[in-house]
């Protein structure tokens, strides 16, 4: 009895602080997204009224979307993250099976410093990256930002992907090289399935800061046909006059896609520890 | 014609030497088991042998070739691990046609093949099961199959009755043996179990720290020992070692199994206090401590009633003695 309603006590208080760190977290989310739909007025008389008949106006989703080139920003931004997404996890995948699964001079040495990556910030080497995209003429390409975004992304994909790894069966590896399966084979047939949850905890974790990001697309690639959508949504924040019905509609916007792909990766991590659950 | 031939073969990881300069043969159709203490090198050796490790030195010939640059997959050996290590996103039925597979045999083939090896280890049910909706015994099974189906020239099996529990240890040992005579492959077989390595094998190798102590037929180690070490490895429970001074026998210790250390409530070459009596109905094992030689074991057909502390006088039978120098080598 007394165990029973100690842990009650202990359900209650640690639904508590979920249910208080959700709204936190979400508290501005939903701010933008009730204010996208509703009319100026409306969004400076009240900003936290719900969008009723009264104040209710689409006009920001009419602006970002008679504004053609909107969908030009998504569909970079998509590209960006979808390709440096690719990257990250197929070249982490990658050199963590490799710095998990053989033994070579400097191994260790070698993922400290594929590691050191997490703890320095790109961001301080921008000066740097630019002179190189300058050099190498890719300024204002979409390749600029992928190749960025990978360089990014790496350190933490290897880091928690070889970790993971390790973890892999060594007899399982052993009976597909007895078998006959290629070195890739093993790579791909049989490790990555078993760490799908990690690459999904990765991919989360790699995309969320990418599609976000303004830094690099205002200074890489910041011509009309390169834009990304957190940096076309600046168009409609003016020195004086800022779009406020507008950059809010363009910002909810902006929250589908990573909705979907995050739901995608989610779904991915739930059937992977489900799967090891059981076994 | 040899299965396999190991000569001078060494390996070490960095200074550590786990292998120390291994000779070996194993001929057609023999069942020859790896047996040694953990970590004396023997699921390395049986790795080096499959090819995925890479021996330090030495040459490891397979059926008359040089093999030591050929890839695992090139070997004709099929390996069953202890933990199964079956593909867990494929059927049964693919997880054993996936070698067959990957060396381009048509399907029919591999259908043929796999059906087959099912038969044998009636596994005809389960075919279109993953290996997570299997017991552990039904797993070993798998892949046992998934070795047969394979043909190969060579069986290794790394320890694969060690997860299982003991009832179906003896069961999936029987399963292996007949395998064995049906099949007529030659099988190489490490365990730390020196009752499987008794029951199972047609040839022994004893290891100890990276060194082959001792390779013969389970009887001949059995009766024919030739150091401390292998005498008190083979045979359970373990045999007895005595002070040969004390006894005014030559050599540095005598040894002697359970069941030729005689013993009597009157009189004998040792007075020693009961400490343990274990029945096993068949057979009972009265447990003694003696003052010069430690504690000793004595293994009585039927049953037999000792009390605990009782005083007991025991004599070993001369002619079962094995006398062994300071070095713990036999004195013949």
């Amino acid at each position: 009895m007394a165990t029973a309603r100690a842990s009650w006590g202990r359900t209650v208080a640690a639904h508590a602080v979920l249910i208080a760190y959700t709204v936190i977290a979400l508290f501005p989310v939903f701010v933008i997204v009730i204010n996208s739909f509703k009319s100026r007025k409306a969004i400076f008389a009240d900003p936290l009224a719900l969008p009723l008949p009264g104040n209710f106006d689409l006009v920001g989703y009419q602006t970002v979307l008679k504004q053609g080139d909107f969908f030009l920003y998504f569909q970079n931004s998509l590209v960006v993250t979808c390709a440096s997404l690719f990257c990250v996890l197929l070249f982490g995948a990658m050199a963590a099976f490799a710095l998990s699964e053989y033994r070579f001079r400097g191994n260790s040495l070698m993922g400290l410093y594929l590691a050191l990556g997490i703890m320095i910030p790109i961001r301080l080497g921008t000066v740097a990256i630019l002179e190189i995209m300058v050099a190498s003429g890719l300024v204002n390409t979409l390749t600029a930002l992928i190749l960025v975004y990978t360089a990014q992304g790496l350190p933490l994909s290897i880091f928690i992907l070889s970790e993971f790894m390790k973890s892999v069966s060594n007899d399982l590896k052993n009976a597909g090289r007895i078998d006959g399966l290629s070195e890739y084979a093993i790579f791909f047939r049989l490790v990555l399935p078993l760490v799908r949850p990690a690459m999904a905890t990765v991919a989360v974790f790699t995309m969320i800061p990418i599609w976000n990001d303004l830094w690099f697309p205002l200074i890489l690639a910041p011509a009309e046909h390169t834009k990304t959508v957190t940096l076309g949504a600046q168009v409609f924040i003016g020195q004086f006059v800022t779009n406020w019905n507008a950059v809010l509609a363009s910002l909810s916007l902006a929250i589908v896609p990573v909705l979907v792909l995050y739901l995608v990766f989610s779904r991915q991590l739930i059937r992977g520890i489900t799967a090891g659950a059981v076994k | 014609m040899r299965a396999l031939e190991l000569k001078g073969v060494s390996k070490s990881f960095g200074k550590t030497e786990v292998i120390r300069n291994v000779d070996l043969t194993v001929e057609d159709g023999e069942f020859c088991v790896f047996v040694g203490p953990s970590g004396c090198g023997k699921s390395t050796l049986l790795r080096i042998i499959a090819g995925l490790e890479d021996a330090s030195a030495g040459d490891i010939v397979l059926d008359g070739q040089r093999m030591n640059d050929v890839a695992p997959a090139k070997r004709e050996l099929a390996m069953v691990f202890q933990s199964y290590a079956l593909y867990p996103h494929l059927t049964v039925r693919d997880n054993m046609g996936l070698a067959l597979k990957q060396a381009g045999k048509s399907r029919a083939e591999i259908k043929a093949a796999s059906d087959k090896a099912a038969e044998m280890l009636s596994l005809g049910p389960l075919m279109d099961r993953r290996p997570a909706e299997l017991s552990g015994g039904q797993r070993q099974r798998v892949a046992i199959g998934r070795a047969i189906v394979r043909r190969p020239k060579l069986f290794l099996f790394d320890e694969p009755l060690s997860n299982l529990d003991a009832a179906l240890r003896v069961a999936t040992r029987i399963e292996i043996a007949r395998l064995h005579r049906e099949l007529g492959a030659t099988m190489i077989y490490v365990t730390h179990d020196q009752v499987e390595a008794m029951t199972l094998a047609t040839r022994i190798v004893v290891l100890r720290d990276g060194r082959v102590e001792q390779v013969g037929a389970p009887m001949a180690l059995y009766n024919d020992p030739d150091n401390v070490f292998v005498a008190g490895f083979i045979g359970s429970p373990q045999m007895n070692f005595l002070k040969a001074a004390a006894l005014g026998e030559r050599g540095q210790t005598l040894g002697i199994r359970p069941e030729h250390l005689e013993i009597s409530r009157q009189s004998g070459q040792i007075a020693a206090q009961v400490t343990h009596v274990e029945k096993l109905g068949g057979e009972t094992l009265v447990y003694a401590r003696s003052d010069v030689h430690g504690l000793l074991t004595t293994r009585l057909f039927g049953e037999q009633d000792f009390a605990v502390d009782e005083t007991v006088y025991l004599t070993p039978v001369a002619a079962r003695a094995f006398h062994f120098d300071a070095e713990g080598q036999r004195l013949r």
